[in-house]
């Protein structure tokens, strides 16, 4: 057989063992997949369908004994690595397979710089004289595109955004020319921008180095930018695979149609909402201002994140806020609910005028609520759901056995039984806890709701699952929603008017279906742009 | 919840060791008047007596004829009291002021954490001997130098408990839903900062034995209770003729504070589900 057609890497029939007491006996069951040099393989599947474990699994990183691998091979360039010591992964890793995380945030240390981070993958591996060293980590800076790399290479992580320290770490694992390249999900934690640049330049590297990549992902969107081959994987086991356009243009399994049909198809939805309705919600000229670092001999940095931000909404109609981090669009939302106080303008809730902070959030009277990003942080872990649903109507005076029967309605309502009000938090899936969430903020028969990036951690499935159910208590309950999102897709499902923020302004707001089919500002088109879609 | 608890706990064999020690000691202060019926302060023998060398005085008798087991069975209840009071009343100050420096942040913070270094500054040992000279040796005022002592750690935990927490969203919805701000302290942020708390008491208790022993040693015990440290301190000047008048009061501190210690690695254990899968 000719080398080029061998494969970088081969798994067979690799079977990984969970502990006991886990929902499954097998992590990972009978897996078996090929990646030929120079080609992108894609592991698509949910959380918990065990892509991750295969990662960990080829680079040693299994938490043993309780998690190992029990059966199966997995061939580098040959070689086994079950059956590889400590000592001989650890020749491979770094110089042979490279590997990227899923958080950029936490993946480098923060007390060591940018270039010494990069220099220990030297160190581990080959001996260099410094001045060439040196010369190579500014090589490899310069080739992930980071700009001023000269300056760069003595800076410490935290004057990097995210995105940037995504390039650092491909840098990293890129240093020694490695065969194969493992990513775990490295951009979900990015914003769309950020993303597209991302993937372009792992395409461009692995294009100039001839490096096999295995692209873990549970995004639909990404693999059809970026994937040869896709394996996609439910429960542990691999339930199809084949080439990239074959399994995106014609999925033969049920679930992998489940998965492409959940991606937000990003097309306007049909305004329902009645242009007489109530105005429920009015911002006027409203400003904010974080200074951060501020101490008694300091004064501290100033960033603006809100700059004279205007709009109106109507009972029924959602607004979507869009916009990559930092540009403002959570700041405003916690400005809307009260949770932080604003400086100037005016935010008019059923035409009164609203305080800032603390005295605003009382004045509403709990009939502004906000669901948030993260429904791990947001439902308190020593609280049942229940009591957690019903705390809300009962400190607002409700009676306590209507408080309580509001609270079953809503459990039902969100799609949970009865029997969940005696169960904690963490028995529920994240899909599960964000209705719970959505159903807390419903308790208390809300006018305004501020979801604040509501399905950004959930998976897609899950997501589609999410948002519907968003549409469904809209329509219900006749609320008026500001939907904040850096998703164009989810905006453009959700939403009857966008609102484009960049930098604390917004520079772009209009009905969606003109805003997404004909964007006027330039930074709305590169939104639009960076959008992963299906090849058509 | 409490099955995964005690399951985590007693895979640590210290910690379950610690527990039955300590239910000893326990059951030694509910039915010790009952296996020791001398008063420990009542000349019963004479003086000198070794261990086992006249019935019904297993321990022997220390410089004036007084029964040491007894001493020991009576101090247990006197060592303890103080003990677990002293650490109630250090745990109320410390998370009280602990809970508001954390939840509401900026100058309250600042203004707590500058009262609380102020007791950290002074030498522990040194403050609770001033406060018990000051008060006159008594029980209350022994709990109180204690309590008075050892809430400032306290304090420091449960604010840096509370600064994180207070972040979370949980927090941010229950003031959406309208909860007033001593409730969301109590139902939603200390449930969540517990487990440190209740693992830093119970090695706040052995601290509390130490302290209190040591206070008796020096001679600022309550002169009408008879205690472990007083009689380790009253058999300090015949060490070298008589060991165990020093022995079997100083091993009942030292198997309680052990006991206490241990406990206290097992509830860090039990209550850290984080735990769960590690081996030890």
């Amino acid at each position: 057989m000719p080398a080029t057609t061998e494969p970088v890497l081969a798994i067979e029939g690799l079977d990984i063992r969970l502990p006991a007491g886990a929902d499954r006996p097998l992590a990972v069951q009978g897996a078996s997949l090929q990646l030929l040099r120079g080609k992108t393989l894609c592991v698509v599947g949910e959380s918990g369908s065990g892509k991750s474990m295969i990662a960990n699994a080829i680079m040693g990183l299994l938490p043993k004994p309780q998690v190992a691998p029990v059966a199966g091979r997995i061939l580098f360039q040959g070689q086994d690595l079950l059956q590889l010591g400590e000592a001989g992964l650890r020749a491979l890793r770094g110089s042979r397979i490279g590997m990227v995380f899923q958080e950029p945030m936490t993946a480098l240390n923060p007390v060591l710089k940018i270039g010494e981070q990069i220099g220990e993958v030297f160190d581990a591996h080959v001996t260099l004289p410094a001045a060439e060293k040196r010369r190579r980590i500014l090589a490899a800076l310069a080739d992930v595109g980071l700009p001023d790399p000269a300056l760069l290479i003595d800076s410490y992580p935290f004057r990097l955004s995210g995105g940037q320290r995504q390039r650092v770490m491909i840098a990293c694992a890129m240093a020694l020319e490695p065969a194969l390249l493992i990513c775990d999900e490295p951009t979900t934690a990015l914003d769309v921008t950020t993303q597209a640049q991302i993937l372009a330049l792992i395409k461009d590297l692995q294009h100039r180095r001839g490096t096999a990549v295995l692209f873990i992902t549970h995004d639909f969107g990404v693999v059809s930018e970026i994937a040869d081959q896709v394996v996609v994987m439910q429960t542990g086991r691999i339930v199809e695979a084949g080439a990239a356009q074959q399994v995106l243009r014609a999925p033969q399994h049920a679930y992998t149609r489940q998965l492409i049909a959940a991606i937000p198809h990003g097309q306007a939805r049909q305004t329902a909402g009645d242009a007489d309705a109530d105005v429920v919600l009015q911002v006027q000229d409203l400003c904010k201002t974080h200074v951060t670092g501020r101490g008694l001999f300091s004064r501290g940095r100033q960033v603006q994140a809100a700059k004279d931000v205007s709009f109106t909404l109507r009972q029924g109609q959602t607004l979507g806020l869009v916009g990559e981090s930092g540009s403002g669009k959570s700041s405003v939302g916690r400005c809307l609910v009260g949770l932080s106080p604003f400086e100037s303008g005016r935010i008019l809730f059923k035409g009164r005028s609203l305080l800032p902070g603390a005295s605003g959030m009382r004045q509403a009277g709990g009939k502004i609520q906000m669901v948030f990003q993260d429904p791990n942080a947001s439902l308190n872990p020593r609280q049942k759901i229940g009591a957690a649903i019903a705390a809300g109507p009962i400190a607002q005076g409700v009676p306590v056995a209507e408080a309580l029967a509001r609270m079953r309605e809503l459990l039902a309502l969100v799609g949970l039984g009865p029997e969940a009000a005696d169960r904690w938090p963490h028995a529920f899936s994240g899909g599960q806890r964000q209705r719970i969430c959505i159903a807390r903020a419903l308790a208390l028969r809300p006018e305004l709701l501020v979801a604040d990036e509501p399905v950004s951690a959930l998976d897609v499935s899950v997501q589609a699952q999410v948002l519907k159910l968003f549409a469904e208590v809209r329509q219900r309950f006749q609320l008026a929603m500001v939907f904040i999102t850096h998703d164009l897709r989810v905006a453009g499902e959700m939403c009857d008017h966008i609102a484009v923020m960049q930098r604390g302004a917004i520079v772009e707001m209009g009905p969606t279906a003109q805003v997404l089919a004909d964007p006027q500002h330039a930074y709305t088109r590169a939104l639009i742009e960076a959008v992963p879609r299906l090849a058509a | 919840m409490s099955q995964a608890f005690w399951r985590r706990f007693s895979r640590n064999k210290g910690a379950v060791l610690g527990l039955v020690v300590l239910a000893l000691a326990l059951l030694l202060v509910a039915v010790g008047p009952l296996l020791a019926p001398n008063d420990p302060w009542d000349m019963v023998q004479q003086p000198f007596l070794r261990p086992l060398q006249e019935a019904g005085f297993p321990l022997g008798t220390d410089t004036m004829g007084r029964d040491i087991f007894s001493g020991v069975v009576r101090g247990a209840r006197i060592s303890l009291l103080i003990a677990v009071v002293s650490t109630a009343v250090a745990l109320l100050i410390g998370v009280g002021i602990g809970a508001v420096a954390g939840y509401f942040g900026g100058w309250v913070d600042a203004t707590l954490m500058r009262f609380t270094e102020l007791f950290q500054a002074v030498p522990s040992f040194a403050l609770a001997i001033v406060l018990v000279a000051i008060f006159q040796p008594s029980v209350g005022a022994i709990v109180a130098a204690i309590a008075i002592v050892s809430w400032p750690p306290v304090a420091r935990l449960v604010r840096g408990e509370f600064l994180t927490l207070r972040q979370r969203d949980f927090v941010a919805a229950a003031q959406l839903a309208g909860l007033s701000t001593p409730r969301i302290i109590l139902t939603q942020v200390l449930p969540n900062a517990a487990s440190p708390i209740v693992v830093m008491a119970s090695l706040m208790v052995a601290t509390a034995i130490l302290l209190e022993s040591s206070l008796s040693f020096l001679g600022l015990g309550d002169p009408n209770q008879m205690s472990w440290g007083y009689m380790v301190g009253s058999a300090r000047t015949v060490l070298r003729q008589a060991w165990w008048m020093a022995v079997f009061p100083g091993l009942a501190i030292v198997l309680t504070v052990l006991a206490l210690n241990l406990v206290g690695e097992g509830l860090n254990d039990g209550l850290n589900a984080r735990a769960d899968g590690r081996t030890r």
